[in-house]
């Protein structure tokens, strides 16, 4: 406690501000001094305090609230969550169980709900300016309080609150950051407490969409997010006023690249092992993200007919990737592959256009003129499916879509009117280069005829429809498979008897992080244009897919391969 | 480099992709939809690359806006005002293109208010870095002074016709010219192409009666070694001291310089008669290598002129008998391709339905280089008489006397 003369009056008569300052109750003269928070028992009920409702001590030289770069996270989240929900997620997965994930992570990472504050032996940074106030307050400690609540039993607020510390902080923090700790963000070299990023929101709204097993793949809030459906660029437009963002915080929160699958699924498993999860809800064969109901749904967007479906169940079966043990996510059991359910069910449809069309650039054309004779004499059947037509449609809508793509992506707006500024001597320049910008764009915005941006599709699940109402015969969902398929023993079964692999061994995923390798030269053209159809719809590179469909097909092979062969499968001339 | 790791930077050069496709296909209400959707980029415009956002911007938006119909001078002066403060280091080279668009548009007083401001602009170090563009702005803001001198001129010489006099234009014209002078001979200095700024500084020299000092000027030009080989100047040096009624030896080693570095130039002709006047062997015999030169060239094929130059000294040398070496000489080294590049049967039909006065001196020339028998002579010589045009009467006959003179000449 306080125990100095006052200056004006010279009492020792002192008590607290609401803005946490000592005064002096005689004169009621106000100093700079403010009360640093020792007993933890006291803070439990005043330092939760919610961030909406903005009560924030401390408020320095009017330029905002401090703010942590978690805080800014949990914003993020909580947009994010919500933007879900307006998708048609469950409400339990903002108010239950991301927040419950999150609040898992701070406390694994120690950056709150714990006993040990995290910042405990985090010095000041050097290299920023240090304030000039430094030597006149010795008492002002150095280290930074971060939250030291005993764990919390479960207060379900649907805000998830974070109380706030009182500690003093270091005004040279300050300078590099608009938040307390943006500089020692970066310079935590914690891997194992993992780090926070923007990619890394978005593994935890995945996580939690696994955990609730909802009718969205990763592909699916990959896209959803670069349709602008999920807040993730420029998300900090929505922090309040008075969290002010510049300089090091720009690189934590400021996104100039689109989230990647690989990244953001990797860090998904990273942190589902951190954070010490059980294994996750069962994916059933009921459940969305089962290879049966993803190949339905990947097959009608494909405009493929619905009796492919029969032939993807049974590569699934034959194969085990159908059971619940190997769907389930087991988080941390690094012996199992993990799997990619979108990639998996699109590698499942690869394989089976595979066995039934061979895809040699040779063998499915002529399995379609001789679909095409046969349907001639179809007067009864449904249109038999011919590899040729549907191919010529689907190439055409590709070809359109991709190139609708590639030129919204050229369009991507990346800048939004918040200004960010790495210090505050550079603001004046920014706002101003902002300002000229605004200008030139209106210039040229009126000689196009029309400024706005691209305007945001709805939100939708399939990427390409097909309808069956079409006279022009473009949907092939209800065309059947009978043309190239052939009677033995009462069974309809493939007449190509071949198969080529994609490649006759497996890479060691350990040494080169793949299981194969895609190399574009190497493969028919049919087979690349199948994995650049599936690339599309997935918005993944094809060489994801090609690595599961190797894999697939080794499972499917097995016996083939491994034994001492006669009949020899390997690539195709 | 890190640009390419982010989408940002890809995006934004996706999006260049189809700004340069818009315009290359002139399709400019796309191209500046593009744009703006590019011009974000320069909040990230860091870059020490050779060119960055800003400059790109600069110069698209520059066609962009020139070639848009909606877009006028107005729109245009903000943007490029806007372009101006987007980079110091390019700050002149705006301000130079600037004045170089107002220009072209015909606004000769914004061009030169332009200029004049843009020369006043200092900037510690940027100012000797931008050393070029500055003496440029100087140069064409002297050559701004030179056409106000050139329109007060005009006003005084109206003037004058009328009987009126007019102390403050004069005044006005002296202070142009004292403006203009300055500048224009501090850039001739230079080392360079000053074509039309000598060829300004010139006339007004000539106009206040400085012509020793233009004389100095031009010989400049043409004569010191650092500038690059430069053809007008010559001619303008060629010009100045004809106009001045130079003796013809000087006009002579002026346009040998000529011959030498062009030898199609169309001054040739005049070169030729001057050579063919002279007493003196020497000269006459240059006369010939300089027209013989002048024909090698595509260009002159269908010169009536230039053929008749030739036929007039090929005719004078065959009649006197003298110098039929020279003839040798020089079609030595053509008698291998000037038939078929002069003298086919086709290009005798051809100019015989297109230019009768053009096929009468060239089958003067084919006659005594190739002989009477050869295809051209003989296709326009049988063409006239049939058409019983007189001269050709008279050049066959000439040809019949001097037929053996072609053997003597390729042998």
């Amino acid at each position: 406690d306080y125990h100095e003369r006052c200056v004006q009056c010279s009492e020792v008569n002192w008590g607290l501000t609401d803005g946490g300052r000592f005064y002096c109750r005689t004169c009621h003269n106000v100093t700079e001094r403010t009360r640093e928070v020792v007993n933890s028992a006291l803070t439990l009920n005043t330092r939760i305090q919610t961030i909406s409702k903005g009560l924030r001590k401390q408020e320095k030289n009017d330029e905002g609230l401090e703010w942590y770069v978690c805080e800014g996270f949990q914003f993020v989240l909580r947009k994010q969550a919500e933007a879900l929900e307006a998708l048609g997620v469950c409400p339990q997965m903002k108010d239950e169980i991301l927040c419950n994930f999150w609040r898992r992570y701070l406390q694994k990472s120690q950056q709150a709900y714990c006993n040990r504050p995290a910042g405990e032996s985090i010095k000041v940074l050097s290299g920023c300016e240090s304030s000039t106030d430094m030597d006149s307050e010795p008492e002002r400690p150095s280290l930074l309080h971060l939250l030291s609540l005993s764990e919390s039993d479960g207060d379900p607020l649907t805000d998830c609150s974070l109380g706030s510390s009182t500690g003093k902080v270091s005004e040279s923090t300050s300078v590099c950051s608009g938040s307390v700790d943006g500089s020692l963000h970066f310079m935590k070299n914690q891997k194992d407490k993992l780090r926070m990023s923007m990619p890394m929101t978005l593994s935890f709204c995945y996580m939690a969409l696994l955990w609730l097993r909802e009718s969205m793949t990763l592909s699916d809030l990959l896209r959803f997010v670069v349709e602008g459906h999920i807040p993730y660029l420029n998300v900090f437009q929505c922090f309040p006023e008075k969290m002010k963002l510049y300089g090091l915080d720009l690189k934590i929160f400021c996104v100039e690249s689109w989230p990647v699958y690989e990244e953001v699924y990797n860090k998904m498993l990273h942190l589902a092992a951190f954070l010490e999860l059980p294994r996750f809800p069962d994916i059933t064969d009921s459940c969305f993200l089962h290879p049966d109901m993803l190949c339905m749904k990947y097959l009608m967007e494909a405009n493929l007919p619905d009796e492919l479906h029969n032939w993807t169940c049974r590569v699934v079966k034959k194969i085990h990737i159908g059971e619940v043990d190997f769907l389930t996510f087991v988080p941390g059991n690094k012996s199992t592959r993990k799997v990619k359910y979108d990639v998996l069910a699109a590698a499942v449809i690869v394989v089976v256009l595979k066995l039934l069309f061979l895809l040699d650039d040779n063998y499915e054309w002529l399995l379609s003129d001789f679909a095409e004779e046969r349907n001639k004499n179809n007067k009864e059947d449904g249109p038999y499916f011919e590899f040729k037509k549907w191919y010529k449609v689907l190439k055409k809508s590709l070809d359109v879509e991709q190139k609708k793509m590639d030129e919204e992506k050229a369009k991507c707006l990346w800048r939004c009117e918040k200004p960010l500024f790495y210090s505050a001597k550079k603001k004046s320049k920014v706002l101003k280069r902002r300002q000229i910008v605004v200008n030139l764009q209106h210039q040229f915005g009126k000689l196009s005829g029309s400024w706005q941006p691209a305007e945001k599709p709805n939100p939708s699940s399939f990427q390409l429809n097909w309808s069956e109402d079409n006279t022009d015969g473009s949907c092939f969902h209800g065309h059947s498979l009978k043309g190239i398929l052939q009677e033995k023993c009462g069974l309809l079964t493939v007449m190509n008897p071949d198969y080529w692999l994609c490649t006759v061994k497996l890479c060691a995923e350990k040494f080169c992080g793949h299981l194969a390798h895609y190399r574009d030269l190497d493969f028919p053209a049919s087979y690349h244009f199948v994995l650049r159809l599936f690339s599309f719809l997935l918005r993944i590179q094809p060489s994801y897919i090609h690595e599961e469909v190797c894999a697939i097909e080794h499972k499917l092979f097995n016996k083939k391969l491994y034994k001492k062969p006669k009949y020899k499968p390997g690539q195709r001339k | 480099s890190h640009k390419h790791k982010l989408d940002f930077w890809k995006s934004k050069d996706m999006c260049l992709n189809y700004i340069q496709d818009a315009m290359l296909q002139k399709q400019w209400k796309r191209a500046a939809e593009f744009l703006t959707f590019y011009i974000e980029s320069l909040e990230k415009d860091f870059s020490t690359e050779y060119m960055g956002p800003s400059e790109m911007i600069w110069r698209i938006g520059t066609e962009i806006l020139c070639h848009c119909s909606h877009s006028n001078m107005k729109e245009f002066n903000s943007f490029i005002e806007q372009m101006k403060t987007l980079g110091v280091k390019r700050y002149l080279k705006v301000c130079l293109e600037h004045a170089f668009h107002l220009l072209c548009n015909g606004r000769t007083d914004e061009a030169y208010q332009s200029l004049s401001l843009a020369e006043s602009w200092r900037f510690g170090e940027q100012t000797t870095a931008q050393d070029k563009e500055l003496k440029l702005i100087q140069a064409y803001r002297g050559l701004l002074d030179y056409y106000n001198w050139s329109k007060q001129k005009q006003v005084l010489l109206e003037y004058d016709k009328n009987g009126f006099e007019d102390l403050s234009v004069e005044q006005e014209m002296h202070n142009s010219f004292r403006k203009a002078a300055v500048s224009l001979k501090e850039i001739i200095q230079i080392p360079g192409v000053w074509d039309f700024f000598v060829q300004c500084y010139v006339d007004m020299l000539e106009f206040y009666g400085d012509h020793e000092e233009a004389r100095q000027v031009l010989s400049e030009y043409a004569y010191n070694s650092k500038f690059p080989a430069n053809p007008n100047a010559h001619v303008y040096l060629y010009q100045f001291l004809k106009r001045h009624g130079e003796p013809k030896k000087s006009l002579i080693s002026v346009l040998k310089i000529l011959h030498d570095i062009v030898p199609c130039h169309e001054l040739m002709i005049d070169f030729h008669a001057m050579l063919q006047k002279s007493k003196k062997r020497k000269k006459r015999r240059l006369g010939l290598e300089v027209i013989f030169a002048a024909l090698d060239y595509a260009g002159w094929k269908e010169n009536v002129k230039a053929w008749s130059c030739l036929a007039g000294q090929v005719k004078q040398i065959t009649i006197s008998e003298k110098h039929l070496e020279w003839l040798k000489q020089e079609w030595n080294s053509r008698k291998d391709w000037w038939p078929a590049f002069h003298f086919s049967r086709y290009l005798a039909k051809r100019n015989w339905q297109e230019n009768e006065s053009l096929a009468y001196e060239k089958a003067l020339v084919a006659g005594i280089l190739l002989g009477k028998d050869c295809k051209y002579f003989k296709y326009v010589s049988h063409q006239g008489c049939k058409d019983q045009k007189k001269k050709f009467r008279t050049l066959k006959k000439f040809m019949n006397k001097h037929s053996s003179v072609y053997l003597r000449i390729s042998g």
